[in-house]
């Protein structure tokens, strides 16, 4: 009955020969979750705030991928994989979520690989490179702080499935920024080498920190009615987290510029940086090539 | 036929801790039978949680050779999935494989969560040797749920279930 390995588990007799591999079989991850829009709640706006929560974590996601192989330790790299595997689970229910709001009933799949550029809600902190290590730690630390601290609040939203998400996902998150944290002291009060490349993370990361308190109307909308929470309430929670972790590492917060947002637009209207376009290349390209294909 | 259908469902082993049925990991919340067919709920233990495909088809299959052709396996996301829900026999299976089992874990619902930087929490015991004598030197690994130890006392490295 046991099983030693996946392996063997997978190409077991009572196998129905639709796996071919350990991971394979994609199901919509709402699939008998009650996905009914509550009454009193605007079905388009619902679907909105899951695209903009579900592409910051596809999108951080992505990018915490393309470090894999790349960590300075190995420990590292399970971490990274670790991280951007919940991040791509979160991903997935809300996408799915959006899907079934609006009454579109898009699939997880349509949104990641179906969409251009401009329909992608992400922050753009989501979708920078990072120069190097001391980098993706400055932004995982401000992601994770900034996603948590919204999540917290958000388990008590009116709508039962973006509160049973934020549930699941606080308890990821809580490491995520732990683990974040203890790099950016550890870099920040360690050598002057690796001092200096955690201020120059600090200092990349910083300019695109405004944008996540900045609500766009939808949110503003669903926060008056329980819904959504507004991000302009999080900064003090986030400013404490910084400071404290920044104390404990000897660093100071940059004073850098907010990036400009492009005529008043900025990641939530689906106005992104240059690396997006990269990005979207890469995520997308199989399905592009091969349109429709399942494994 | 419901007994049977429960009997089926909860021994079926979970693909990434085959040494424990889904019963004992505690992600089987209800296994109910509709006419002929039956439905199973099951709870996720991470969001990304790979392994939810095989389980769902490990599910169906299971059932099926057992007789049950018509099987729906319904996610279910509220209350969490948390360490708390493994089972004291699943806590014994862990610990005989070598894999240090969750500790008791009540963490608030309410407020900002603190910044602990892994300095909180009791040192796990030494699933080899028994010594409390240990220390966490990674808090990811190869499994969302697990973090990795070393035994200072017998020198062994080990995995642990996460407290979540």
């Amino acid at each position: 009955m046991g099983f030693d390995t996946a392996y063997e588990a997978i190409s077991e007799e009572t196998d129905t020969g639709h796996r071919w591999a350990f991971g394979t079989g994609f199901t919509d991850p709402l699939a008998g979750v009650d996905t009914a829009v509550p009454a009193g709640i605007d079905g388009a706006d619902l679907a909105a705030y899951c695209l903009m929560l579900g592409d910051d974590a596809l999108i951080m996601s992505h990018r915490l991928q393309e470090w894999l192989a790349r960590a300075p330790e190995l420990e590292e790299d399970t971490a990274l994989a670790n991280i951007g595997l919940d991040l791509l689970g979160q991903a997935r229910l809300l996408l799915a979520r959006a899907g079934a709001a609006d009454g579109s009933r898009r699939t997880e799949d349509d949104y990641a690989f179906g969409r251009g550029e401009g329909e992608f809600r992400n922050a753009r902190l989501a979708e920078v490179t990072d120069a190097d290590f001391a980098g993706l730690m400055a932004r995982v630390l401000v992601f994770s702080t900034w996603r948590l601290a919204l999540l917290t609040r958000l388990r008590s939203s009116a709508d039962p499935v973006l509160a049973a998400v934020a549930a699941q996902g606080v308890k990821e998150l809580t490491y995520h920024r732990d683990y974040a944290a203890q790099w950016v002291i550890r870099l920040g009060d360690g050598t002057d080498y690796s001092r200096a490349r955690m201020e120059a993370g600090l200092a990349d990361t910083a300019p695109l920190v405004p944008e996540l308190f900045e609500p766009s109307a939808a949110e503003q909308r669903l926060a008056a009615v329980g819904v959504a929470v507004d991000p302009s309430g999080l900064r003090a929670e986030f400013d404490a987290v910084i400071a404290h972790v920044l104390g404990e590492a000897g660093l100071d917060w940059p004073e850098s510029p907010e990036l400009a947002n492009v005529s008043g637009q900025a990641g939530r209207d689906g106005v992104h940086t240059e690396a997006m376009g990269d990005l979207l290349a890469e995520l997308q390209s199989v399905a592009r090539a091969l349109p429709g294909a399942t494994w | 036929m419901l007994v049977r259908a429960r009997q089926v469902a909860d021994s079926v082993p979970d693909p990434e801790l085959p040494m424990l049925t889904l019963a004992d990991l505690g992600i089987l919340r209800d296994v109910t039978v509709d006419g002929g067919r039956v439905v199973v709920s099951l709870t996720p233990t991470y969001s990304g949680c790979p392994a939810i495909a095989e389980i769902r088809a490990d599910l169906a299959g299971k059932l099926a050779a057992a007789g049950f052709a018509d099987v729906d396996v319904r996610t279910v996301l509220s209350p969490p999935w948390s360490s708390d829900f493994i089972s004291a026999e699943g806590c014994r299976k862990l610990a005989e494989a070598g894999i240090a089992p969750p500790q008791s874990h009540h963490r608030g619902k309410g407020g900002p969560v603190p910044l602990t930087l892994f300095a909180s929490g009791p040192p796990v015991a030494c699933p080899a040797c028994g010594s409390r004598d240990t220390e966490r030197t990674a808090v990811f690994s190869a499994t969302a749920c697990k973090d990795l130890h070393r035994c200072r006392a017998c020198a062994e490295p080990f995995e642990h279930v996460k407290e979540i």
